[in-house]
Order: C-alpha cells, then structure tokens, then sequence
C-alpha cells in the first residue's frame, strides 16, 4: 500500500508534468483564468518572444476590475486608462482565441463567481490566474492559487507552471455553528486566530462538520480568504454537495464522461493518517459574528467585543495596532456596536454570490436603509444579478434604499468608479480591510453579508443576531 | 531580467509589519498595460499627500534614503494580491532586494521574476540590519547571491537560503519560459496521458 496521501498531495501527483533533479517541478495547469487588470503585460511578452497561448481552450478571459458597474455602462467607460485596460483584454482574447465573456455578455462577472458558475472550476483540478483570490475554486477541492504577471505569461506560454511543493495545514471546524453565524465569519475567525503570516508556506485544507455543513457558496468564501492567512491555497473535499453543484452546469462533464469523472472525484480526499505539517482546531460553537477593526484581515474580534488597546499586543504588532487605530480613527475601549457607519458594500469574490445576496436581504425585508448611509449591492455576475431580480431580492434591496448594480470587483478595491471619500466608514463583505484599499483614507471593517446588511439599516456596527 | 551578483547600497528602514501590496502600489496605478514607470508612484499614499507633496517623514522622502537601493522590512512583507505591479514599482525605484523575516508567497515568487532578491532572516538578524540601516546614508549594507550572505556595515556577514533553481535564474538573469520550453516534450507527454485519464477537462 502507499503511503496515506492528503487531497493536496493527491492533486499535486495528478498534475506533475516534470521534476528536475534540484526538486524544482513542472505543475500542468488545467484551467487559466485572464482578467483585464493582470493579464496585459504577459500577452504583450507573447507578442515581443513570438510565442503562443498553449492551451487557448483551457483559458478563460473576463473584464471584472476596472469594469463600470452603473447601468449606463453600455455606454463605454470613461476612464481612458480603464477602458484602454478592458479594450486590450477583449483584443488579446480574440487574437489568442480563448473564452471570452466581454463586459455585455450576461455571463460577464467577477472571474472568481464565474468560474464556478460555467463550470470551468471541477474538482480535482488546477486553476490559475493573476489574482490573489483564485483561492475560492478550492472550494471544489481544485488546487487553485494567484500567481503574478510573469507566470500568466509563463502559464499561457506552457500551461505550466514552475513550483516548489507546499507544505500541508489542516483547519477542522468541528461541530455546528451557532445562529447568525455564517461562512464569513469562519474564515475571519481562522485568520485572527493564525495572523496573516500563519499559512505561509501552506496549503490549507479546511475540514470538519461545519465546513461539511456549508453550500457551496460558504465553502467558496472560506477558501477565497485563504489567502489572507498567508496560504498559497485553501481546499475543501468535494462530496455530495460539490458534485450537486457543478452537475449541469455549461461546461462540466457530461454522460459517460459525467460517470468517469465522478468515479475519480470520489477519491479525493485526505486518507486516514495522512501528515499534515501543521493542524488548527476550532470549536464551531466558540465562533461568533465578527467584524475587522484595524487595517490588516487578522484584526478580527466577535461583534459583541471594544476596540482594543495596542498595548495589548506583542512585538511589531503594538506599532502596526497604533498606526490601524489612527487610521481608522477608533479609541480603545469603543464598544464595536457604538461605531457609526457610512456606507456599505454588499459583493465581491468573497460574498457576491446570489446565497450572499440572499443572507442580506432577508435582514433588510421591509426595513430601510438608515438616512444618509451610502448603500449598494453588487452582484457577482450577471446571472447572479438576474437570479436575485427573478427570487426578488432585487426589489427588497432597492426598496429598502440600496443601490442594485451591475456585476464586477467594484468597491472591493475601486479600480472603477465605486470609491469611498477620505474617513468615509464602510462596512463591508469585500476581503481586505488595507490602507486606501476602498479609496485613499477611506476606513473598511469586513464583515459578513447578513452583518453589513444590519449596519445598513441601523447605521453603525450591528450584531444581526439582536436585529429585530 | 538583469542579472542579480552582489549589491551594495543604501538600506531604508520600514519597520512596519504586513506592508501590503495596496501600500507598496495602490490601486490607481494597476492600469497601466505598460511593466515601466510606476516608481514614481512606490508607497504613493504613505509618500505624498492628497495633494501630491513629498510627506517629510516618510522614510524614502528623507535625504539619506533618497537613493535606497535595499529595504529592511517589518514582517510578512508584500501580503495582499498578486500584482506584479509591486516589485514593478519597487525596481522601477532602484530597489533591488528586500530583507525581512518573511514575505508573502506570490510577491516572493513576482520578486525573482523581475531581478529582486527578496532574503528571509532570522528576526534579531533583521532586528540588527534595521538598526544598521537606520544609521542613514553613510551606511552599506553588501549582499552576495553567489555567496549567499547579507553583510552588515560593521563587517557582521549573515548568511541566508535561497532556492537553487531561482538563485541560478537570479545570477544568469534567465527567461524561465524558454527554460520550461525546452522541456516541452515532458509537457507533451503529460497531456496525452492526462487526456486518457481525465478526458473531461
């Protein structure tokens, strides 16, 4: 018998093209995920080397970045430097030749929900693209990671790509979770229990019978942030939940084809005693309704808790909390739930998908929006957007005073026009909380999309589970 | 790629831990389709004001650190996205190699593909390389990627690790895409075994 493998190390056997004698190896790619922000410069290295895109039929090209997210898009984008970022995507994808889904396209939307929404993303595969949050295809149990430009190229150049092995790291989340408490506030929890740094050198594999117990939506928001904490990847088993989702869907197996891929996804998973370098455990029960509070995705503390003082903390942290607290201007001490709010985002890769769209309406039916907060959901693709108008979250948003936009990365990090002003709190259930990240000087706390939904109608930092 | 062999040069300090991507390039300038001039604009919103003047206080605004050619950085250094716009930006500046206790795994992989040698050190090593580079202009700090040693101005000679493969890339200055090329018969071969196995992708 071989030795007992993880889902990691299975995927990685699958997919070893090469090993050379220093270690170095070869990992063939199954899936190239291209977007406009990325992706210009590795196309240019194409044209200057005379080399081609390999695998044209594994690659799939979006606009989700720079994209307007108004309804006069059809327009144009007035943005020179944006539009002349998106026309160059939509050259590049037609003179390579690989799937394209240009900003009017109705299946437009961010890379990362629609991926998994066409059926591109299946388990057991590897998936790339020049962008950190690639992560949330782990969500099938594919090994899925960000690279930078250069290895776009190197990718569309070989299908390959050049890698060290990480090491293994389990996360359980045993038992269930408590009321109100939602995927979000599981990967939030995990990053402020391990810091940004904690899966450095990892690929996290998130198991436990909560983690069993979420859709597929929640599993892909757990996996998005892996990131966050440091890892190259995160991962989850795919079962009977994965396999629901992605049947039928435009790109996945069919027939036989459906039957022989089954037969094989079936195997993926973490063998009984098989090694993890490093093991987490967290008590479903012990996790709360979280909000960030500083400038780093590890500044996480229970809806329920104050702002903390940097003297708490050790080391290079106590600077980093002082300069987080003027930043976001917050006093030590400051119940979370007394912070005033003036705007909130609902979307992104993390939470723009329609069970997000979902957890938030139900909070805001037949409320309003507080007077004066700045309030806009942004749906993960178009077809998001069109099953949220078909279910009529649409119009409970939209009475309730949001603004219902169209699909892309928008105020997540505001390389459109959807910026926040200088001071201009937000909360949030985009993925980082940086300096500048919603627009220079402006202040995020992430969140969950049930909880920025609650800030939303009450205008300050809420717990959900007390909104009547 | 420019060759990295040694390099000698004025350290900045940032002591700040998790300078992240958004810091090191904010957004604003990702829309570039161009890899070259985004120095001007490395750390933008710590070194400008929204007015776009210098900020005195910030480190590579000061007279001694004008010329930086290395960083001594806070922990977990260039965590966030995967722009490559990052190390575009710190190489477009004159910044040639980054020292700190650990960096995020994308902007560790970009660093190489671009000519900078990112070097991971114990903490109290990089605790005394702050220290040096503090110190201002005057000071030198010397790092050797054939002899994989970071010396500090007193003479104090650290050694560090690095991965052979990108170490050899690093001082021959090689395109990593036609080395992989040249392996295109292992790529080959993998694909058609794949196929059978895994017909559906």
């Amino acid at each position: 018998m071989s030795a007992p493998k993880t889902l990691y190390d299975k995927i990685w056997d699958a997919h070893l093209a090469h090993q050379a004698e220093d270690g170095t190896c070869l990992l063939y790619i199954d899936r190239h995920l291209v977007h406009e922000v990325t992706s210009p410069q590795a196309f240019e290295g194409l044209r200057m080397t005379g080399r081609t895109v390999r695998a044209p039929d594994k690659t799939i090209a979006v606009p989700d970045h720079n994209v307007p997210t108004t309804w006069d898009r059809e327009d144009g984008i007035d943005n020179e430097e944006s539009r002349i970022q998106v026309e160059a995507l939509d050259k590049n994808a037609r003179e390579f030749g690989v799937h394209y889904y240009p900003v009017n396209d109705i299946r437009q939307g961010i890379v990362h929900i629609i991926g998994p929404e066409q059926g591109w993303t299946l388990p057991g595969m590897t998936i790339v693209c020049g962008d950190s949050h690639t992560a949330t295809h782990g969500a099938f149990g594919a090994l899925a990671h960000g690279i930078g430009t250069s290895e776009v190229e190197h990718v569309l150049a070989t299908q390959t790509l050049i890698q060290k092995k990480s090491k293994n790291m389990k996360v359980e989340i045993t038992g269930k979770l408590r009321p109100g408490v939602t995927a979000k506030d599981i990967t939030l929890s995990v990053i402020g229990e391990t810091g940004t740094a904690g899966g450095t050198g990892y690929v996290i594999e998130y198991c436990g019978e909560a983690i069993r117990d979420l859709s597929m939506e929640g599993r892909m928001t757990v996996c998005n942030m892996a990131i966050e904490g440091g890892a190259r990847a995160g991962l989850i088993a795919p079962d009977e939940t994965t396999f629901e989702y992605v049947k039928g869907r435009p790109h996945a197996p069919k027939g036989a084809q459906w039957e022989a891929a089954l037969a094989w996804w079936k195997t993926l998973y973490s063998d009984d005693d098989a090694h993890f370098d490093k093991v987490i455990t967290i008590k479903g029960e012990d996790i709360a309704p979280v909000v960030t509070w500083g400038t780093s995705p590890e500044d996480v503390l229970p809806i329920t808790g104050v702002v903390p003082d940097p003297a708490e903390f050790d080391g290079g942290k106590v600077d980093a909390a002082k300069r987080s607290l003027a930043y976001m201007g917050l006093t030590p001490g400051t119940r979370l739930q007394d912070v005033d709010v003036d705007a909130v985002f609902i979307g992104s890769c993390t939470n723009g998908r329609i069970e997000d769209l979902r957890a938030a309406a139900e909070v805001v039916k037949g409320k309003k929006v507080k007077d004066g907060i700045m309030a806009m959901v942004v749906p993960g693709s178009g077809l998001v957007r069109l099953q949220a108008e078909e279910e009529g979250l649409a119009d409970i948003f939209k009475e309730a005073g949001f603004d219902w936009r169209l699909a892309g990365c928008s105020m997540c990090l505001g390389m459109n026009p959807d910026q926040l002003g200088p001071e201009v709190r937000c909360a949030s259930t985009s993925n980082r909380n940086f300096e500048g990240r919603q627009g220079r000087g402006s202040r995020t706390h992430l969140m969950s999309p049930a909880m920025a939904a609650a800030a939303a109608v009450t205008g300050k930092l809420t717990d959900v589970r007390e909104l009547n | 790629m420019d060759k990295f062999e040694t390099l000698t040069g004025i350290a900045a300090p940032m002591p700040l831990m998790n300078i992240d991507t958004d810091m090191i390039i904010p957004k604003q300038f990702l829309k570039t389709i161009k890899r070259s001039g985004l120095g001007v604009n490395l750390f933008d919103e710590m070194r400008y004001d929204a007015d776009g003047n210098e900020n005195p206080d910030f480190v590579l605004n000061q007279p001694a650190y004008r010329d930086a050619q290395i960083i001594v950085a806070g922990d977990n250094f260039g965590c966030g996205s995967s722009r490559e716009h990052a190390p575009w930006a710190l190489l477009d500046f004159g910044v040639r190699c980054v020292i700190s206790t650990s960096f995020a795994d994308i902007f560790y992989n970009n660093c190489f593909k671009n000519g900078i040698l990112p070097i991971v050190l114990p903490k109290e090593q990089v605790d005394a390389l702050m220290e040096d580079a503090e110190k201002g202009a005057n000071v030198r700090i010397t790092v050797d990627l054939e002899a994989q040693t970071v010396t500090a101005s007193d003479g104090t000679a650290y050694p560090f690790e690095v991965d052979a493969f990108k170490r050899r890339c690093l001082l021959e200055g090689l395109d990593d895409i036609g080395l992989t090329m040249e392996k295109a018969a292992s790529i080959d071969a993998f694909e058609e075994t794949a196929a059978q196995a895994r017909p559906w992708v």
